[in-house]
């Protein structure tokens, strides 16, 4: 009796969420490794049986590695600078005696912007062809002619683009968290490494933050990890206009959209099966990079 | 010497910072009043329409997330179910699942139950963070027994328990989340580019996304709209920037 109230009170409190889930992630995930299956254009009940067509399609389609690619380079660009650079705000920030709500707040911003707001700022105005955007304006100063940076694959400068706008977006975010771990670390380990003559500055860098950061650190970078493989939105809007997306640069996501739920007719099979890919590859990486950094400690 | 050298860097870090939203103000309201009027009153920029949607969607999914999760998480914490160590195990496993990933099959999902182009299809799929549920989980097994308990002898179920003595106990943490919950589903694009397909349900962040990618963009227009579209965030970022900071830090370290 009093067992089977129990139950009824736990789906009363879990049950609507339960039910959601179920629907809304469950049901899709094994219903697109239905489909992924059959020969589905533009229907979710297809009828012809393809076996294992769809994945030899994606795997072998040149512009399905092509997307690989552009994130292993994007990834490469935007880990590192976002760990040194998120690392180095919060420590400029935590170290002034006054006014660090300010400064935090103001490296923060970005975050309540979103990334269409801020591709239009870039390529619109930061880094528009024109001689009179802001990067070209400074190049001038310098004596340098003015770039088109979008549009410019030799050498790839779309990519300062693509990057820094990202930066620009989600360090205060990584701030924040390092800020946190920092303020974690106890003071008095500073304090006796002082004793024991320790210089303030690298060795206590070294020896005492680095440790305390550790799991910080961690979670910076499989976050990182993670939404570097789902960017979308900057690249989407920065490469692409009324002639449709750059023949270059294409991310996992941005080839998904354009090859199976695009203007050219939904292709849902191999689209499944393009997710299916791509979810066994993040969860490879994610995986990956946990075993690394155990292995560090 | 290096403190000198510690403001300096930190004054230039802060202009770089600033210089987008200088940009935005130049180029955007600086030009002049009759440009954001025009956006409010020409029809076929879907503007004001995209603005009152994209309030409606976060609104709701905001209210929604917070109920339906912090009520999944408090129940995993605190009722003994025989069952329940499975259903935790459930949600858990799709964190690891990144939501993009899933937007094909969702997609598939929502168009056949009719929802494309539709207010439930923007903002229902995205009630059921498993993230958010982790979070209220772990806020509520820290949370002090004692009191419900006191509540429990007065006479309470645990339902009544959970409405009367840990909501009102819990307000801070739940400002948190449906701070960064607002924030994300104002700003969110890939989701509601695929379903908002008919112009009459476009958010804020695709109508942009439209008048970006038309044929000879109008900048000033451009630039007036974007001002525009971040000022609820602005609002809603110095409001609550102490439950943001929160938030954040709870998502971030705890989240993965």
């Amino acid at each position: 009796m009093r067992r089977g109230r129990e139950a009824l009170t736990f789906w009363l409190f879990v049950g609507p969420f339960a039910a959601g889930l179920l629907l809304f992630t469950y049901v899709p995930i094994g219903w697109s490794a239905y489909l992924s299956l059959f020969d589905a254009h533009n229907t979710v009940a297809p009828t012809e049986f393809v076996g294992f067509d769809n994945y030899v399609d994606v795997l072998t389609d040149r512009a399905f590695l092509d997307s690989l690619g552009t994130f292993t380079v994007f990834a490469a660009f935007i880990i590192p600078t976002t760990v040194v650079l998120s690392l180095g705000l919060a420590l400029l920030v935590n170290r002034i005696p006054i006014a660090q709500v300010f400064f935090r707040s103001v490296f923060f911003l970005p975050f309540a912007c979103s990334y269409v707001v801020a591709a239009l700022i870039w390529k619109m105005s930061l880094f528009s062809g024109v001689d009179s955007g802001v990067a070209n304006t400074v190049l001038g100063w310098f004596g340098v002619e003015p770039q088109a940076w979008v549009g410019t694959v030799d050498p790839p400068l779309y990519w300062v683009v693509l990057v820094t706008v990202r930066l620009w977006l989600q360090l205060g975010f990584y701030m924040i968290l390092f800020i946190a771990a920092l303020q974690r670390i106890p003071r008095h380990l500073y304090e006796a490494a002082w004793i024991d003559g320790a210089s303030p500055g690298w060795q206590t860098f070294r020896y005492i933050t680095l440790p305390g950061l550790r799991g910080a650190l961690v979670a910076v970078l499989t976050l990182n990890l993670i939404n570097a493989y789902q960017a979308f939105d900057e690249f989407y809007n920065v490469l692409g206009d009324s002639r449709g997306y750059a023949p270059f640069a294409r991310p996992p996501l941005v080839y998904l959209y354009y090859n199976s739920l695009g203007s050219g007719g939904q292709d849902l099979g191999r689209g499944s099966a393009g997710a299916l890919v791509l979810a066994l590859v993040i969860a490879l990486a994610t995986l990956l990079s946990g075993k690394v950094s155990r292995r560090r400690r | 010497m290096t403190r000198i050298a510690h403001w300096v860097v930190l004054a230039l870090a802060v202009a770089v910072f600033l210089l987008p939203f200088a940009v935005l103000l130049r180029d955007g309201i600086g030009a002049d009043w009759s440009t954001v009027a025009d956006l409010f009153s020409d029809k076929e920029l879907m503007f004001t329409r995209s603005l009152v949607n994209s309030t409606v969607v976060a609104v709701l999914q905001t209210a929604g997330q917070v109920v339906l999760c912090s009520l999944a998480g408090y129940g995993l914490a605190r009722v003994r179910y025989r069952h329940a160590p499975v259903v935790l195990y459930a949600v858990m496993a799709t964190l690891m699942v990144p939501t993009a990933v899933t937007f094909v099959p969702s997609f598939v999902v929502v168009s056949s139950l009719g929802w494309l182009s539709d207010f439930r299809g923007l903002v229902v799929p995205g009630l059921f963070s498993a993230l958010n549920v982790f979070l209220f989980r772990q806020f509520f097994l820290d949370f002090p027994v004692a009191l419900e308990e006191a509540g429990r002898l007065d006479g309470l179920s645990r339902w009544g328990v959970y409405w009367r003595v840990v909501v009102p106990n819990a307000t801070g943490f739940v400002a948190a989340i449906a701070v960064i919950d607002f924030i994300g589903s104002w700003n969110q694009f890939l989701w509601p580019l695929l379903i908002a397909q008919d112009s009459d349900t476009w958010t804020i962040q695709v109508a942009l996304s439209s008048l970006l990618t038309a044929q000879n963009p109008r900048v000033t227009l451009l630039f007036a709209a974007a001002a525009v579209s971040i000022l609820p965030i602005v609002l809603v970022f110095a409001v609550a920037q102490r439950y943001l900071v929160r938030g954040v830090t709870e998502t971030g370290l705890t989240g993965q």
